[in-house]
C-alpha cells in the first residue's frame, strides 16, 4: 500500500491503443499493492471504459483522444478517463439479459455492467465538454 | 497493440479453433470472420480452445454471443475448453456457463459432439 503521484496518458481513440491503455494502468494497481487478481479486474475494467469511448462517444473517429489518469491514494486506486465525445448518459443504463440478447444475436451491450461489477465505484462526471468516468477500488 | 492469431483445424467433421492471444475489440474481427467462414460452408461444429487465450473483453465475448443461435439453429453448437481460470472468470461474470458448453478438454468437446 502506498501513495503515489498522478500518473497520466494521452492517447488516440482507436483499438490499437487497448492494450497499452489497459496495460498502463495494471502496471500502476500492481504498483499500488493490488493482487494479480485484483489487477486483472481493474485492467479489463478500464478495457470496457476505453472501448465503449471509441465506439459510442467517438463513433470510431480516431482522430479524437482519451487521457487516463490513475493515482494510488492509501488503500485505494483511482482511475478516470476523459473524452470530449457524446456524453453517456448513466440514467439509460439497464442490466443486460444475456440469454435474451444471445437469442437476439445481438452483440456487446455488456460493457458498463462489467465495469460495475470489476470496480468498487463508478461514477460519470461532466465540466463543459468534458465527460469523465470515475472507477475507484480498494485493495 | 493486442495480439491475436486462430489456428483452424478439423478432426472427425468438427471444426476447432485454437486461439492464442488477447481477444479484445481490436481483435474481436478476426474471430468474427473465422465463425462467418465457417457458417457459410454450413460448418456448424465448432470446438474453441482457447488454452493459449490469455484475455479477453465483452468484444470478445460478444462475438460468441451473436453467433450461437446461428450454429445451434444449424443443429451444431460452439463448445469452448481448456480456458485458463482467469479467462474464465469473464465468462462467469456473465453468466456463460449456464448458456454456453464449457469443457476443461478438446477431447470432451469432442465426446460431446461424437457420443458413442
Amino acid at each position: 500500500m502506498s501513495t503515489t503521484k498522478e500518473k497520466s496518458l494521452l492517447v488516440h481513440a482507436t483499438t490499437e491503443n487497448i492494450s497499452h491503455v489497459r496495460n498502463f494502468v495494471a502496471l500502476h494497481a500492481g504498483e499500488c499493492g493490488f493482487s494479480v487478481e485484483d489487477t486483472d479486474e481493474i485492467r479489463l475494467a478500464v478495457d470496457e471504459a476505453y472501448t465503449n469511448i471509441i465506439k459510442h462517444a467517438y463513433r470510431f473517429d480516431e482522430s479524437q483522444t482519451v487521457t487516463i489518469k490513475v493515482t494510488c491514494e492509501g488503500d485505494q486506486f483511482k482511475v478516470v478517463i476523459g473524452d470530449h465525445g457524446s456524453r453517456y448518459d448513466p440514467e439509460t443504463y439497464q442490466e443486460p439479459n444475456i440469454e435474451e440478447r444471445i437469442k437476439l444475436r445481438k452483440r456487446g451491450g455488456v460493457g458498463v455492467y462489467l465495469i460495475q461489477k470489476l470496480m468498487d465505484h463508478v461514477e460519470y462526471r461532466q465540466n463543459g465538454s468534458l465527460n469523465e468516468i470515475v472507477m475507484t477500488k480498494k485493495i | 497493440m493486442s495480439l491475436f492469431t486462430i489456428t483452424p483445424g478439423t478432426r472427425d467433421e468438427i471444426d476447432v479453433l485454437h486461439l492464442d492471444g488477447e481477444l479484445d475489440a481490436h481483435t474481436a474481427s478476426h474471430l468474427e470472420d473465422a465463425f462467418k467462414s465457417l457458417i457459410s460452408k454450413n460448418r456448424h461444429k465448432i470446438i474453441v480452445n482457447c488454452r493459449s487465450l490469455s484475455y479477453i473483453s465483452s468484444a470478445g465475448l460478444g462475438v460468441f454471443m451473436a453467433y450461437i443461435e446461428d450454429v445451434r439453429s444449424m443443429g451444431g453448437d460452439i463448445k469452448l475448453t481448456n480456458m485458463s481460470a482467469k479467462v474464465f472468470n469473464v465468462f462467469d461474470l456473465l453468466g456463460f456457463p449456464a448458456l454456453y458448453d464449457i469443457l476443461d478438454d478438446e477431447n470432451d468437446a469432442f465426446a460431446k459432439f461424437n457420443p458413442s
